[in-house]
């Protein structure tokens, strides 16, 4: 049998995916520490710009690095990304400068429900909604005690993907609040544009439309991905979250749901948002007085 | 100087080599899915290997050509007619302002690639030309072709009769081998579990497009564990993790997926092994009902697969050269 994992650096796992791809598994466990580490061995790694290192993709708790074998061996890129691990773990980079922002939700929609029951034969429980199922796995009274615990509050971004601009969310609250669910047994192969999901213990925000895995529990009407960059916080790029990004859903129905959507087909929607450095230690040491202090500064007139 | 799409096929779309560099943000590398045969297209027609081309998966399209320009046609094996006349596969010749290209029925394979002089002059969009359909950008209008269509093309000069020598033309067959290397996650499934891939046969579903390739056969047996936070309970959950191009994941151990060049760029269910570079493109090639099976190798052994696959296309260079 061809085993292709050279070694373990500490607790993490270096494995080739083919002849164009290095994934390095940091841990199998999610956890804001890891990361942080994933996060900032991408950044050391984004500033040597090594010629042949064609995409830095951090992960929730992995990276993955694409390279060009013709123009770097497989095996410097691995130097590359052991030494770059081995000095974040030498000075670990504990806060980052980053931005929150609110993202509005219309929670239980026709749209997310309809797809759900097309798809009911993938799904672990056929009665009811993936709202219902999401409440009860969490132990929670009902579908409004799952949403207050959804929106209540703040979620960092650790990784953008799946598809273009596509967020998962890590909740900032102790491990044993966490919303945790597993995924559709067998994927869909249909999610609306801009659904709500929830997978594990990730929230994620569906890009575009298309197949997906996770429970789905609404939509926003605020773009996150905007190929023709019509809206002014698309200006830039047509993505629009970013690694570290912490977000604020916010529970609202049809009526502000259709409200934002003429903004957004208006071109005059503005997401409300405010930079703020996130510093790690002080979050672990207080998490709840940490969030509040965030919530003020994104709510501050 | 543009052509016209009478009738699109079944899912025709704009592609050249791929769009490099964005995979952090879940932009894949798109790019022709047989890059070996959109390649040999661009040099029968004097094009840069880079140019763009239709590819056309099962079925051709129809075209008209608004002035003269020379064309050519690889890939999957399918007859080319021009204005009804049988036209060659895999050397150029010329049309003429007003004539149609249409095509028979897919006879082996999966993907014709059809090139002109001077390639198709969508715009480019984060550095390259080829569609990105989920994400709607790239290509023509962000899309598969359609009917009514009218697609610009550059201006360059085609040499008509240029021939790939046949014994240099790839031969598609329903049974194929695809070389993997193991890993990622694959100390997730047992040891049966392991066996059970690379010693069963696999049959292509009809799920089997840009974005991936899904296989049915035997269910494959994972490790007992208690599942890492995060990852969800399924024992083929993950913690959400980057998907390399070419990497075979299997929700729910059944029906294993081979992520194309339009991947998906990460998710949550266990990778187990990669599929070579050099073999992606035999990987566009297979229509469903294909029979395959993985062969595990080595990074070394993927890496002298990829240097034969780079000198069948300096071969095919060399060959039109001394042609010429």
């Amino acid at each position: 049998m061809t085993h292709n994992i050279a070694r373990k650096s500490g607790e993490s796992r270096y494995s080739w995916g083919g002849d164009e791809h290095l994934v390095v598994q940091f841990a199998e466990a999610m956890s804001l520490e890891v990361n942080f580490t994933a996060m900032a061995v991408s950044k050391i790694l984004s500033e040597e710009r090594i010629p042949g290192i064609v995409d830095i993709c951090p992960a929730n708790a992995s990276l993955l690095i694409r390279f060009d074998p013709d123009v770097v061996p497989p095996a410097e890129v691995e130097a590359a990304v052991r030494a770059a691990e081995d000095k974040v773990a030498g000075s670990p980079s504990r806060s980052v400068e980053t931005r929150i922002f609110e993202v509005p939700v219309w929670y239980d929609d026709p749209f997310t429900n309809e797809t759900g029951a097309r798809f009911r034969d993938r799904h672990q429980r056929p009665e009811g909604n993936d709202l219902e199922f999401a409440a009860v796995e969490n132990d929670l009274d009902s579908v409004q005690a799952f949403i207050d615990a959804h929106s209540g509050s703040p979620w960092i971004t650790s990784m953008v993907g799946f598809v273009a601009g596509l967020p998962f969310l890590f909740q900032m609250v102790p491990q044993e609040r966490q919303l945790e669910l597993p995924k559709y047994l067998r994927p869909r192969t249909d999610t609306p544009a801009l659904t709500v999901g929830h997978g594990g213990c990730f929230a994620c925000i569906y890009s575009v439309r298309g197949a997906g895995g996770y429970q789905m529990f609404g939509v926003t009407p605020v773009p996150i991905f905007d190929p023709e960059q019509r809206l002014a916080d698309f200006s830039d790029f047509m993505i629009f979250f970013r690694p570290g990004d912490i977000v604020k859903f916010r529970a609202i129905d049809q009526d502000e749901y259709e409200a934002i959507r003429a903004e957004v087909e208006a071109g005059t929607y503005r997401y409300r948002q405010r930079p703020v450095t996130f510093d790690l230690d002080r979050f672990l040491a207080d998490p709840d007085g940490y969030n509040t202090e965030l919530l003020e500064a994104l709510y501050a007139s | 100087m543009p052509v016209e799409i009478l009738e699109p096929g079944l899912a025709s779309s704009i592609q050249d080599r791929g769009r490099p560099g964005y995979y952090n943000v879940g932009i894949p590398p798109s790019g022709a899915a047989d890059l070996r045969a959109a390649a040999a297209a661009n040099l029968l027609v004097g094009n840069t290997p880079d140019a763009a081309v239709i590819e056309s998966p099962y079925m051709g399209p129809v075209l008209r050509f608004d002035e003269p320009t020379v064309v050519a046609v690889t890939g999957a094996s399918m007859p080319v007619m021009l204005n009804g006349a049988p036209a060659p596969q895999w050397e150029s010749f010329a049309v003429a302002a007003g004539d149609q290209l249409t095509f028979g029925f897919l006879q082996a394979g999966a993907r014709i690639y059809i090139a002109v002089a001077g390639g198709f002059d969508v715009p480019v969009v984060l550095g390259s030309r080829s569609t990105y359909a989920l994400g709607g950008f790239g290509g023509f209008e962000g899309r598969n072709l359609k009917k009514g269509d009218v697609v610009p093309i550059g201006r360059s000069n085609g040499v008509p009769g240029k021939v790939v020598p046949e014994a240099l033309r790839p031969s598609y067959s329903r049974d194929v081998e695809l070389r993997v290397v193991l890993g990622l996650y694959d100390y997730r499934l047992t040891d049966a579990g392991r066996s059970c891939l690379l010693e069963s046969e696999w049959s292509l579903t009809p799920v089997a497009d840009r974005t991936g390739f899904r296989y049915s056969g035997p269910v494959l047996e994972w490790e007992e564990r208690v599942q890492p936070f995060g990852a969800g309970s399924d024992p083929s959950n993950i913690v959400d993790a980057g998907y390399p191009v070419g990497s075979i994941q299997v929700p729910g151990g059944v029906e294993p997926i081979i992520l194309h060049r339009d991947a998906v760029s990460g998710g949550g269910y266990a990778m187990v092994a990669s599929v070579i570079s050099a073999d992606l493109n035999l990987v566009a090639q297979c229509s469903p009902g294909t029979r395959t099976r993985f062969i595990a190798v080595t990074l070394d052994e993927a890496l002298r697969a990829r240097a034969d696959s780079a000198s069948w296309e300096l071969k095919v260079r060399q060959a039109l050269d001394e042609a010429a």
